[in-house]
């Protein structure tokens, strides 16, 4: 049975390939080419140069120098109108409807485990593997296959896998899941891998610099759009009027920098209103929540929500999940209702269910 | 397993009695074309007697001929040593990058270029091309044969629109060169490029023809090599390859028989395939471009199937190769007219001179279990 590897050019992904490859499995490794970097470069505030990230030449390069060392058939498959439809646009549009998108899900939910899982299985791999730190198995008790925290929380992706389906989890392997990220570098040497030593990626994959407000004027401005005008009101929790801003994309809940006020006390972007152009800004005490509501719900340990449950909840990537209960709202909602109220609630980014190791299941913070 | 290579559109493979000719060149007679002594005078002679192949293979005097590194290169040399700013330069949308590229970077540079369109099949109206002379256009440039579909376009009748207004007319020939006869008197061009690993010479050599009296504006400063038409040290063992793959072209008479096995080929897999792209022109007798459909109205993933057939040992390509390795859309389909779906799922298969009878039954069957694997997988995963 043949798999197939994810490959980034990454340490991570090249260790999967080498770990497989020695296991004796048949294997086929396949680079996503998603994004051309020099598109943007140079417009409106984007650098001319363009570093080695996610789907470099550089990037492409190291993969197939792993795929050759290890004699495993290699092939860079070019989904770039997939992600442009499924990533980029929404990342865009999420930002100018003042919420704070998450592209690494909807990367994985679109492209790595459903284009890439289906151009997988129509070259003949029955499986795919990738590099992130994340268990899955399948439990027969329940029936169900379940998506586990790995052995390093440091790495923990499981945040962005929420959205796996069964079928999606029953095809995947993470081989990384027992293992710590200094034990993948030891492993990627042992193999003989020359990028063991190479440094992790950071930040979003398609914006070089990380500045996304000059991402999104520039995409825009390449699509031949005008960047609609979100400026407005920066207005207190009681709804004076503090001051005015210049868009409501440069903002999310939570930011402190950049909001142009002067307080004795620190301020906060407390909420986005998109349709009054309005930013709301207040005090920590202010950015507290004691509940949420998620949509677009994906289920994974169980088949559904039915009434109440109780489950720790992670409402960003660098959260400790607090614990909440749950309560099912319709088919597709559910509101959480925290023990202790947690710190900015960001519309846009995803509240993920756990129940200790377990990811129970997740939703889209509305 | 023994590998099926139908990509000869990319390259072909060497001839081991074209590699013969090039051996000594690479060992024992390894002089400088240009050099006074021995060493250099058989390079010399070997350079010439190549290049009198070349003349002959495409109709001309050995003087007309200046040898390149390729195609890319001799399309670069005609393109950017005829045209100056405000200029005005006639092309077709679907010519090769190393022209469509070319021309783009001259209009950068105050030149005006125009794209001139193609009908449904790939062809491009000739008529077209006397509307759109100017009094200051300055160069004609159109392919003899597509590389993607192999379809051929009214070189003759654009050469005589050409010779009439008194314009230069350059032809990319590169994927015609061994496929069909080429005769630069009859096509009455200027300007035409050829590529020694399309037809079964070695990679990083070409030729382009410039007819007498035709100047022309070097590339690269340097000597005075090839008629001060192209600075740098002979490639003679490559010089001699080309040379000899053009002597073979012209001695061998299996253009009929490749034409004879593309036609099985097309129609064993058109019980699969949704058509051919271009099918309906005149085309060189090596290609064809199929696309293919799944269930429905979707189409099926070029991409996959081709990189599927690879792995089941069968070599054929979709769109054009971009740097990363991976495929582009097809701008040759694109301007046929062809939506963005169909040319996702169009494959060029291309047969050289040493395509078996046995082999394109292979690739048939390979073809058709593959992509009814590909049909069922899309019911499945739906």
């Amino acid at each position: 049975m043949t798999i197939a590897v994810a490959m980034s050019g990454g340490v991570d992904s090249s260790a999967v390939a080498a770990m497989l490859k020695h296991e004796g499995h048949e294997l086929v490794g396949l680079t996503m080419q998603l994004w051309n970097q020099r598109r943007l470069a140079g417009k409106e505030g984007m650098p001319e140069q363009v570093q080695g990230r996610c789907c470099s030449i550089d990037d492409v390069y190291d993969a197939r120098r792993v795929a050759e060392m290890l004699a495993i058939p290699y092939y860079v498959v070019n989904h770039q109108e997939r992600f442009e439809r499924d990533v980029i646009r929404p990342f865009v549009d999420e930002y100018l409807a003042g919420r704070t998108p998450i592209p690494c899900s909807l990367c994985n939910n679109h492209l790595k485990f459903d284009q890439l899982l289906l151009t997988a299985r129509q070259i003949g791999a029955e499986q795919i593997a990738t590099g992130h730190y994340a268990r899955n198995e399948y439990d027969p008790e329940r029936g169900r296959w379940i998506l586990k925290r790995p052995a390093d929380a440091s790495k923990d992706q499981t945040y962005f896998l929420f959205g796996l389906t069964q079928k999606q989890l029953s095809r995947t392997l993470f081989p990384l899941g027992g293992l710590t990220k200094p034990e993948v570098r030891e492993l990627a040497r042992g193999y003989g891998l020359a990028l063991a030593n190479k440094a992790d990626s950071q930040e979003i994959c398609f914006i070089p610099g990380g500045d996304y407000k000059h991402f999104i004027d520039a995409y825009l401005e390449e699509q031949g759009e005008v960047v609609p005008d979100t400026a407005g009101e920066l207005v207190s929790v009681g709804g004076e009027a503090r001051g005015h801003h210049a868009g409501i994309h440069n903002f999310t809940v939570g930011q402190r920098k950049g909001l142009g006020l002067a307080s004795p006390s620190p301020l906060y972007v407390i909420s986005i209103d998109s349709e009054r152009k309005q930013v709301t800004v207040g005090t920590e005490q202010e950015l507290q929540r004691e509940s949420l509501r998620a949509q677009r719900l994906n289920w994974i340990s169980i088949a559904g929500l039915e009434g109440e449950m109780r489950a720790q909840v992670k409402i960003r990537h660098r959260h400790d999940p607090a614990w909440a209960t749950l309560r099912a709202i319709g088919a597709d909602e559910v509101e959480v209702r925290f023990d202790e109220p947690v710190r900015a609630v960001t519309p846009g980014q995803a509240a993920v269910f756990y129940l200790e190791d377990e990811v129970v299941g997740g939703g889209w913070i509305v | 397993m023994q590998r099926i290579y139908m990509d000869a559109n990319a390259t072909t493979p060497l001839l081991p009695e074209v590699l013969e000719t090039m051996r000594p060149f690479l060992l024992e007679q390894f002089g400088n074309a240009s050099s006074i002594h021995q060493e250099g005078q058989q390079a010399r002679s070997a350079v010439e007697r190549a290049r009198g192949s070349v003349a002959q293979f495409l109709g001309c005097r050995p003087s007309e001929i200046v040898f390149t590194s390729g195609g890319t290169e001799s399309d670069n040399l005609a393109v950017f040593g005829s045209v100056r700013p405000g200029d005005h330069v006639i092309t077709s949308a679907v010519e090769h990058h190393a022209v469509l590229h070319a021309v783009e970077r001259l209009s950068e540079r105050g030149v005006d270029v125009e794209f001139l369109p193609v009908d449904g099949q790939g062809v491009v109206a000739a008529e077209d091309v006397r509307k759109a002379l100017r009094p200051y256009t300055s160069l004609i440039s159109v392919m003899m044969a597509n590389n993607e579909t192999g379809v051929l376009q009214p070189v003759e009748e654009i050469g005589r629109i050409a010779g009439e207004a008194g314009i230069r007319f350059h032809v990319d020939a590169v994927q015609a060169a061994g496929k069909i006869a080429i005769d630069v008197a009859s096509i009455g061009c200027q300007l035409l490029s050829i590529s020694g690993h399309k037809m079964h010479g070695p990679q990083g050599t070409g030729a382009l023809f410039v007819r007498r009296s035709t100047r022309l504006e070097p590339l690269s400063a340097g000597g005075a090599h090839e008629r001060q038409r192209r600075a740098g040290t002979e490639n003679v063992a490559g010089i001699v390859g080309l040379g000899a793959a053009a002597e073979y072209a012209m001695r061998s008479d299996g253009i009929e028989r490749m034409r004879g096995l593309r036609d099985r080929l097309e129609t064993g897999l058109l019980a699969c395939a949704g058509g051919v792209n271009g099918g309906k022109a005149a085309r060189v007798p090596n290609t064809t471009n199929l696309w293919f459909r799944s269930l429905g109205f979707d189409s099926l993933d070029g991409e996959a199937l081709v990189i599927a057939l690879d792995l089941k040992g069968l070599a054929v390509s979709s769109g054009a190769a971009c740097s990363s390795g991976a495929n582009e859309p097809s701008h040759v389909l694109e301007a046929m007219g062809l939506s963005a779906e169909r040319a996702r799922s169009s494959l060029r298969f291309s047969l050289h001179r040493g395509t078996s009878d046995e082999e394109i039954d292979r690739a048939i069957d390979l073809v058709t279990t593959q992509v009814a694997r590909m049909r069922e997988l899309s019911v499945v995963t739906r």
